[in-house]
């Protein structure tokens, strides 16, 4: 491929999504990797904020030390819209393009990365776990995949800028701190004329049940090696026990065993508890980037060579089906 | 209403039960002896097309970009009832990252042509990445909505659909014809039936290459994608890595260091 890309500038910018007038979470967590890599290529740390009465949200970013702000605001911009805001960012990326543009993959996120790589004809990545920059101003986007334990390093060597999703609760989050602020505010008019075919209706939000994944001090999962519906009511049985919170890799979720929202790894969540106990799961990367921060790692399999076993603190060796009983009952004893 | 013409993108991937070997030389997934399936979203995607029809009339075609042995896969959405179906399968596709995939895809559809929807699942089991669903649409210029649970029909151009959202769900109207991307929560794929069995095998299964569709080389392929694996690296652990058999003994000790870690 050519260079279809733009002359980039040596500047970072991270898409500042915002909801019900907050800034999303991992938008704190972009900010600290966007300053890191901006440093290195000389550029500036920019953050793109579309929304609805949304200066206070400016004014947080400078907070958080965000060099310019562009900010787009506009009442049908309220909401994310996959129509709106992938043509309001090639507007901005084309006046100025950035070297990197980083985006939380969050399902609004994961809408207009793709959609706006697509535009600009350039490169996306998916669900980074890691980023960095090498010395021709590639953007190094670390990618788990490819089964077992394998990291994939992604670049578009020919196209700018480049795009990049990275996935939520990787990176710490920067703090704002209102002394601090240093950076403009550089206000965007919003000009978009012609019919808008989709349109938000309603927002509802939903009350979750039971204890959120993240929350949990202790997560029991499941995996492919659960088997059965039955066996996975073991599972249930072994986290309510320990007061945690049941999670699964893709392939239990695939099986129907539990809910797409109790999904751990690269597509699904990111979980830093105290103990995290693996039952019936191989260890393959897509799930164990997101349990590598567990501050214990317990995994019962019948397989000796599972790459789980590798990163685990405790391993035992065998099937579930007797192993998790037998834990169940020798807990319970323990905690009269 | 008007009946509607659905077009369904399907993507053939390895089968999440077979081990997943890496070609360190060439940096991409050996697909040879592995199994080959629908990818489970894309299954989703297909019942909702297939419902659609059944409320409102029209057609189901089906689209795929995958080498040749991926008619068997075609041949199954069949089937499940899709009433046509174009494999797009050309040695100068190969390599095709999303980008270039989405062009492909794009330009099956209009090879297609007079289509009102085009639904897709919103990610693969492999790749990952659900990137393809919104690209295909920008390419096509076409609006997209992408993790649809809900789908309805507003009016005469237009559809209701629910969104998944970290906080909850999103009700949004898109005007037809458009590209949506569904979750797993839309619905539940129906079974595969001898009678669908035995009519796919008279249903209409085209294999188009480069020639037969309106293709720039230059924007297909290895060529085609700005997205490159640099290198691929083992991720190594630091942990103790104690292995016990299963034994009572086994679980007593980690009952104990239950205990210690303070978790129990």
């Amino acid at each position: 491929m050519d260079n279809q890309g733009l002359k980039a500038s040596s500047d970072i910018w991270v898409f500042a999504e915002q909801k019900n007038k907050r800034l999303a979470g991992v938008v704190y967590e972009l900010l600290a990797p966007g300053r890191r890599l901006s440093d290195k290529l000389g550029g500036s740390l920019a953050s793109v904020l579309i929304g609805y009465d949304v200066s206070d949200l400016a004014e947080e970013l400078l907070a958080c030390g965000v060099d310019v702000v562009y900010k787009v605001d506009a009442p049908p911009l309220a909401h994310y819209n996959s129509w709106l805001y992938p043509r309001i960012l090639e507007k901005l990326v084309k006046e100025n393009p950035p070297n990197s543009l980083l985006i939380g993959a969050t399902y609004a996120g994961m809408s207009l990365a793709p959609a706006l790589a697509a535009r600009l004809g350039v490169g996306c990545s998916a669900h980074c776990v890691n980023l960095d920059v090498d010395d021709h101003g590639n953007l190094l986007q670390y990618v788990p995949g490819f089964g077992g334990s394998l990291m994939a390093i992604i670049i578009s060597p020919y196209s700018r800028p480049q795009i990049a999703t990275i996935k939520q609760g990787v990176f710490t989050k920067t703090e704002s701190k209102p002394g601090i602020k240093k950076g403009m505010i550089r206000e965007v008019a919003f000009e978009f004329t012609g019919p808008i075919p989709v349109k938000v209706l309603e927002i509802k939000q939903e009350k979750h049940a039971g204890m959120p994944l993240e929350k949990a001090k202790v997560v029991v999962a499941g995996g492919a090696g659960v088997g059965s519906k039955e066996g996975w009511a073991k599972i249930e049985e072994l986290a309510a026990l320990m007061g945690g919170a049941v999670g699964a890799t893709r392939p239990a979720v695939d099986e129907g065993w539990a809910k797409e929202s109790q999904m751990i790894g690269q597509s699904g969540k990111t979980v830093r508890p105290e103990l995290y106990i693996g039952v019936g799961i191989s260890g393959d990367i897509q799930h164990t980037v997101g349990i590598q921060d567990a501050q214990k790692i317990v995994a019962i399999n019948n397989n000796p060579k599972a790459p789980i076993f590798k990163m685990a603190d405790y391993g035992i060796v065998g099937d579930y089906k007797e192993i998790v009983p037998l834990l169940i009952e020798a807990i319970a004893q323990e905690k009269n | 209403m008007k009946p509607l013409h659905i077009i369904v993108c399907v993507k053939p991937v390895p089968d999440f039960r077979s081990p997943v070997e890496f070609d360190q030389k060439t940096k991409t997934v050996k697909r040879g002896n592995v199994a080959t399936v629908i990818n489970p979203l894309d299954k989703n995607a297909l019942e909702a097309a297939l419902q659609l029809k059944e409320s409102f009339g029209g057609k189901v075609t089906a689209l795929s970009m995958a080498p040749p042995f991926a008619e068997s896969v075609l041949r199954e959405v069949l089937a499940f009832g899709a009433d046509e179906a174009f494999l797009l399968s050309d040695p100068a596709f190969a390599g095709s990252d999303t980008l270039a995939t989405a062009y492909v895809l794009a330009q099956g559809v209009k090879k297609i042509r007079d289509f009102d929807l085009v639904i897709t699942g919103a990610a693969s089991t492999d790749g990952n990445t659900a990137q393809v669903g919104p690209q295909v649409a920008e390419h096509l210029g076409l609006p997209h909505a992408s993790f649809v649970t809900q789908v309805k029909r507003h009016s005469e151009h237009s559809l209701e659909l629910t969104l998944k959202t970290e906080e909850g769900t999103i009700l949004a109207e898109i005007d037809l014809p458009a590209l949506i991307t569904v979750s797993r929560e839309i619905n539940e794929p129906r079974t595969l039936g001898l009678f669908g069995i035995a009519a796919a095998a008279a249903k209409p299964l085209h294999i188009l290459g480069s020639s037969d569709l309106e293709v720039d080389p230059e924007r297909v392929g290895e060529k085609g994608s700005p997205t490159r694996i640099a290198d691929i690296r083992e991720v190594s652990f630091a942990r103790k890595s104690e292995l016990h058999e299963g034994t009572p003994e086994a679980i007593s000790l980690l009952v104990k260091k239950f205990r210690e870690w303070g978790v129990i």
